[in-house]
């Protein structure tokens, strides 16, 4: 081995080459085997009847078929694009909210921040057993706040209208990994615009709308995207609090495409359910993005990565 | 630059200064305000794990329990095996954190430091993978390792683990490594350090931070799975903690005081964790929402 070849750039060392693929051989050969490959294979099965025992019958696009005809894919299809467009915008404005209340020069700032943050650290198993009873008509903490005020809360997780809204109101609960993300890109703001937005004249209000916003947009999008992605995938909650019910008003997708794979053993259906879902997520991720020009406010190319 | 902030100064005192102080209040009692909304939910469950069958059932509920069950919480972790859990959760976390930290700190250096051809494609890939839905991998995986006879077994957790199957924690590795000076591993190469050597003695011991963050996320994932363990593990005895909390949950449907002190031990050594370790819980997060 040359001493040289480290130092040019221009030539690849053989050796350094060498190297570098042993280090990348397991992420590679795990790409391959466990996410590259099955998504292929995915894709496969979902033109196949398949219950894995017996050997797997084609079955062309029969399952993509069965979908327009199946009402619990429609059902399960809204219960997680409601909850997405309710829950996701909640989340961004009320970690946004806290965020904004942290980021001022005050006492206990770490307390608070502990505090919010905390519930978002929780397992999720937990969280769901937890808020069961805490949602619970009777002798639940919700209802006991409500009838503070006066109002008679209903069962939140027994009546098909609330149970839906239930779910949405306990993921505020985990809001605080969203905030902390908003909070370190509220402190990278440049305290010097906020300044020169007060020498204009500008009040709280508007520098908020036009240097607030504008400066944390990629932060927003960002999360956007996160709790998109994430907002399909819910499925211990579900799973634990309702069982999808009352009348299917919280069988999100997963839930539904686990009960095909894993209580039906309709590989291929439940594979297509996957692909569809793939889709989707990939459809509405582009429409974020492609909109997003019209909203998103770059600094330029110093801060890109 | 000056001169504005020597226009900012010049306005009257007084008149700036009140608002900001009424404002400091306000903000103040929203966060407290807001500090017991996500306070509440806890304290409830933690008083309700402590009080005896008969005071559970009461409105409007007394936070303080009288008399306070203790005995709840012996009675609720006997009822099941929950060491057994507890130790496989363990068992597995430890297993991931050494595959995991293995597998994507080796293949973060190569993409930061290292010069191959095809480098930045496959960084690509990686990214790509980022943006994989679970789901679709979900069933393929599944009748991969029940061919494989891995049904039951911590195999399809822990093996994926050491073919780093976190495409963010490569990331995250590649990023931090990016950071670090190139002279320093040039002066190793020249000194006759080969290139894992130069991974062990000056990257790996120079980047404890990021090991720490990568850990600690696992340990939370671990204790957060739920799904892919249900799958995958069928004998009772060899839950986790969440896959016993949720047999838990429909076997003591009804006693609600042992199901909240079950949940409760469960949660505990996260909350523990957290606390020691709130820097690197909050610098992953933070590291996540900036870089992404």
């Amino acid at each position: 081995m040359q001493i040289h070849n480290v130092f040019q750039p221009k030539r690849l060392s053989f050796w350094e080459s060498l190297n570098a693929w042993i280090f990348v051989a397991p992420w590679i050969l795990g790409f391959l085997l466990f996410t590259g490959g099955p998504i292929l294979a995915s894709l496969v099965i979902s033109f196949t009847h398949w219950d894995i025992v017996n050997p797997p019958q084609w079955a062309g696009l029969v399952n993509y078929e069965t979908m327009f005809s199946d009402p619990l894919f429609f059902q399960s299809l809204k219960v997680t694009t409601i909850y997405a467009l309710l829950a996701v915008p909640l989340q961004i404005v009320v970690g946004l909210f806290i965020a904004m209340l942290l980021n001022t020069k005050i006492r206990l700032i770490g307390i608070y921040r502990t505090f919010f943050y905390l519930p978002a650290v929780l397992p999720i198993v937990s969280v769901a057993v937890m808020w069961r009873w805490i949602l619970s008509r009777d002798w639940g903490l919700i209802n006991w706040f409500l009838s503070l005020f006066g109002v008679y809360g209903p069962g939140w997780l027994s009546e098909p209208e609330w149970a839906l809204p239930a779910l949405i109101l306990m993921s505020l609960w985990g809001v605080g990994s969203g905030m902390l993300i908003y909070l370190a890109g509220l402190q990278g703001i440049p305290t010097d615009l906020y300044e020169a937005a007060e020498v204009d004249g500008a009040g709280r209000w508007a520098s908020f709308v036009h240097i607030t916003l504008p400066m944390i947009s990629p932060v927003i999008l960002f999360q956007l995207v996160v709790g998109l992605i994430a907002a399909f995938q819910v499925f211990a909650q579900p799973f634990i609090m309702t069982q999808g019910g009352p009348q299917n008003s919280t069988l999100f997708y997963l839930l539904h495409l686990f009960r095909n794979a894993f209580e039906f053993f309709r590989m291929g259906y439940a594979s297509a359910l996957s692909w569809v879902l793939f889709m989707y997520i990939a459809v509405l991720t582009l429409l974020i993005f492609r909109f997003s020009a019209a909203w998103v406010f770059y600094e330029g190319e110093i801060r890109n990565e | 630059m000056a001169a504005i902030s020597q226009r900012a100064t010049l306005k009257p005192a007084p008149a700036q200064k009140r608002p900001t102080d009424w404002l400091k209040i306000l903000t103040h009692v929203i966060l407290i305000a807001g500090s017991i909304m996500f306070l509440m939910p806890f304290i409830y469950v933690v008083s309700t794990s402590l009080k005896t069958a008969g005071d559970v059932y009461t409105f409007p509920p007394e936070f303080i329990p009288e008399p306070i069950a203790w005995q709840n919480y012996p009675e609720a972790l006997t009822a099941m095996p929950f060491d057994i859990f507890f130790f496989n959760t363990i068992l597995l976390a430890v297993g991931r954190i050494i595959g995991l930290t293995l597998s994507c700190s080796l293949a973060g250096f190569a993409f930061a430091k290292l010069r191959w051809r095809g480098r930045n494609t496959l960084f690509f890939v990686v990214l790509l993978t980022l943006m994989i839905p679970t789901e679709v991998t979900l069933i393929p995986r599944y009748i991969l390792f029940a061919k494989l006879g891995w049904i039951d077994s911590f195999a399809p957790l822990l093996v994926p683990g050491f073919f780093a199957e976190n495409a963010f924690f490569v990331f995250l590795f590649r990023q931090f490594f990016m950071t670090m000076g190139q002279d320093l591993i040039d002066a190793a190469r020249i000194d006759g350090c080969s290139f894992i050597g130069v991974f062990t003695r000056i990257i790996a011991p120079n980047a404890k931070p990021v090991f720490a963050v990568v850990a600690i996320y696992i340990i939370q994932n671990n204790w957060n799975s739920f799904l892919l363990p249900m799958i995958y593990l069928t004998d009772r005895a060899k839950y986790t903690l969440a896959l016993g909390l949720r047999l838990f949950n429909e076997q003591y449907y009804s006693q609600t005081q042992l199901l909240m002190a079950a949940s409760v031990f469960v949660v505990v050594p996260i909350v523990i964790l957290f606390f020691f370790m709130q820097r690197y819980f909050i610098q992953g997060v933070v590291f996540t929402g900036s870089k992404g």
